[in-house]
């Protein structure tokens, strides 16, 4: 893939390689004994192994393409294949912690395998090595469609992609290794954070950049979502991960802020990377990949417009209603919930809005398991923001909070919506990308919608019941006024569910590994489409077969 | 001037209040702007038919 640079952009390319090996051998000398010095040699490791595949292409003659005739689609393809391969990863060890749950002996007595420090390793693979992946794969091929521009520039996209993936790597293993920050979704230490800072720059400007060159007047709303899910997540990131290191050779850093400041900054970043993340930018994903599957135009652009400054300027404010009831002044525990009810109008005219556009299209639905992947994910939408803004309201949160009843709420969300708008963009572009006709295996695609509706909804209906028991069970009083069930006996109680949760987590992980497997038959085997000319074509040989007119 | 506690609230309680109604009229009215129905509707349909590559 490095053949198609130029000579210039392969020299950028090897000097990036070289600088982040001098700065894994700084880290592995300086950090000797320490977990920053394990990383430092995983930092070298992975700057060699790039290193091979650029001097492999340096020597390589030009190359001839036309450039203004393509769109650049090598790091989108590059992007996807690693976000499955994060999908089975991350789902494989949520499996692992479910069923770690139900059995604690899955331990295997490591400390490694701890709950603690597996349970991170499954949120940040599915959340960043599986979401984000799909991301910065989907957000290049929609942007450069929306803009009909080539991306700006060859290295940096490489540059983002694979840096993010270094990011993933050195948290992950840093997880196993007990590295934390403490902090949810922001675990890890101060060097992989100022790391994500450098790359996610390095992103924005590409998008802005890409954003520059486009020849349509108007930017299309999914290219907002796309950028409010890069920006905001900068910023979210920076002010949550401000510390200071205990010393430059080891992981160990303090939180710049304390007590309950502390607890509003992490859940303000906690909140809004569940809005920016996991999903305006899945939004994006939304607005063009399924007007594009349904060959329909999105229902309503102006609600689509409303929607997202809505969800943008509401999101922001609604981080508090995670601290119900804790030393947060009173009126700001108010405000969160007051806009996290208020959410609920962006979010549904949302889910409507794609709904909507289906509406007339319903045979495709039936028909085509790649729509009908999306048409879930928008109702999982629905539901999961309509089951937020209940659990935000205070009354409701005190049932609700530290309960398996969030457990559910993020799961709905998390397999419902956002695994699967990523599986159906996934299935719809593929064959393009790799100019296939089809997907190698209708089937596969089938089986998969029904293994990952059913396990999602296993696992959601277990995680209600198992959570609601729970909650009742600790607010249940005798006569005398002492509590009436212990610790113990709500875990007897929900054995059954976490059971249950498993099973359903095991189909969902089938399902993401016969995609995983489809996908990897399409780009071998699947017969591929010649087109006329060269794909893409240009738009006067790609007149539509009917006549607009009709 | 310090940032207390009574002085945030007393910021988010006013302005904040003031600036989010006046971001919502005016998104509002940009959406709903009559003139701009054409480019929405233009901007909605420009995806359906987009892989015949970049000009630039
Ligand atoms: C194979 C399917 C999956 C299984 C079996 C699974 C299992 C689990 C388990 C057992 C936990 C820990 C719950 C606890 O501490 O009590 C968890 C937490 C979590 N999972 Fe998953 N998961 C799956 C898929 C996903 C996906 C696709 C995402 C995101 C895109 C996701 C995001 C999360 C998040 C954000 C948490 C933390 C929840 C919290 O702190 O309240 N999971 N998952
Ligand atoms: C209108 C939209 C939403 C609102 C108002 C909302 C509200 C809430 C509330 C009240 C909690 C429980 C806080 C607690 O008791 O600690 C929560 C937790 C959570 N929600 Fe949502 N939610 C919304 C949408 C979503 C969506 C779409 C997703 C996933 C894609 C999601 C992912 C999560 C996660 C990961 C947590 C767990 C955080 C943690 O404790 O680790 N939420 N949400």
């Amino acid at each position: 893939m490095m053949e198609r640079l130029t000579g210039a952009e392969r020299q950028i390319a090897l000097m990036i390689c070289v600088v982040m090996a001098t700065v894994g051998l700084v880290m592995a000398a300086a950090g000797r004994g320490d977990p920053m010095g394990s990383h430092g040699a995983i930092v070298l490791i992975a700057a060699g192994i790039t290193t091979f595949f650029v001097l492999r292409a340096i020597g390589e003659p030009e190359p001839a393409e036309d450039r203004t005739v393509n769109y650049y689609d090598d790091p989108t393809k590059a992007g996807l294949v690693i976000a499955l391969f994060w999908a089975v990863v991350g789902m494989g060890m949520g499996v692992w912690v479910a069923a770690q749950l139900a059995w604690p002996d899955l331990r295997f007595d490591a400390a490694w395998s701890s709950f603690g420090r597996i349970r991170p390793v499954h949120t940040s693979g599915v959340i960043f090595g599986f979401g984000g992946n799909a991301l910065i794969a989907t957000s290049y091929h929609v942007m450069q469609r929306t803009s009909r521009a080539r991306l700006a520039g060859h290295v940096s996209p490489w540059f983002v992609l694979l840096g993010f993936n270094l990011f993933c790597i050195v948290a992950a293993s840093g997880y196993l290794m007990g590295v934390t920050q403490s902090k949810e979704y922001a675990e890890p230490e101060w060097y992989a954070d100022i790391w994500l800072v450098i790359v996610w720059v390095v992103y924005f400007v590409l998008y802005i950049r890409t954003l520059a060159r486009r020849n349509e007047p108007h930017i299309y709303v999914a290219n907002w979502y796309y950028m409010a899910f890069i920006l905001v997540v900068a910023i979210l990131h920076i002010v949550n991960n401000l510390a200071v290191p205990a010393s430059l050779t080891g992981a160990k850093s303090y939180s710049a802020f304390a007590g309950v400041q502390d607890a509003m900054t992490q859940w303000w970043y906690g909140h809004n990377a569940v809005a920016f993340f996991l999903t305006a930018g899945f939004l994006g994903m939304l607005y063009y990949f399924l007007p594009k599957r349904a060959e329909r135009p999105i229902y309503s652009y102006r609600l689509s417009i409303l929607s997202f400054w809505g969800i943008v300027f509401f999101y922001i404010w609604a981080g508090s209603h995670h601290l119900h009831y804790t030393a947060l002044p009173q009126w700001v525990q108010t405000l969160g919930m007051t806009f996290s009810v208020m959410l609920l109008v962006p979010s549904w005219a949302s889910a409507g809005n794609a709904l909507m556009t289906l509406n007339g299209a319903w045979h495709k639905v039936r028909d085509d398991a790649t729509l009908r992947f999306m048409m879930v994910a928008a109702v999982f939408y629905g539901l999961s923001t309509f089951e937020g803004s209940f659990m935000a309201v205070r009354a409701v949160n005190s049932l609700s909070h530290y309960t398996d009843w969030t457990v559910g709420h993020v799961h709905a969300g998390a397999m419902g919506w956002v695994a699967l708008i990523t599986f159906g963009s996934i299935y719809s572009v593929v064959p393009l990308l790799w100019k296939r006709e089809t997907m190698y295996s209708w089937k596969l695609v089938e089986w998969h919608f029904w293994l990952a509706l059913a396990g999602t909804v296993i696992y959601v209906f277990a995680m209600w019941n198992s959570g609601i028991i729970q909650g009742l069970m600790w607010r249940t009083y005798t006569d005398s006024g002492t509590l009436a069930y212990s610790f113990t006996d709500t875990l007897v109680a929900m054995h059954p569910y976490y059971v249950a949760r498993a099973c359903g987590g095991a189909l969902f992980l089938t399902g993401a590994i016969l995609a995983a497997y489809n996908v990897y038959m399409t780009i071998r085997h699947a017969p591929e489409k010649h087109p006329e000319r060269d794909y893409p074509t240009s738009s006067e040989a790609a007149e539509p077969a009917v006549p607009a007119a009709e | 001037m310090d940032l207390t506690h009574d002085l945030t609230s007393l910021i988010a309680k006013s302005f904040g209040l003031f600036y989010l109604i006046a971001l919502s009229v005016g998104i509002t009215v940009y959406a709903y702007w009559p003139s701009l129905g054409k480019r929405f509707d233009k901007a909605a349909n420009s995806i359906l038919d987009d892989e015949d590559g970049p000009c630039r």
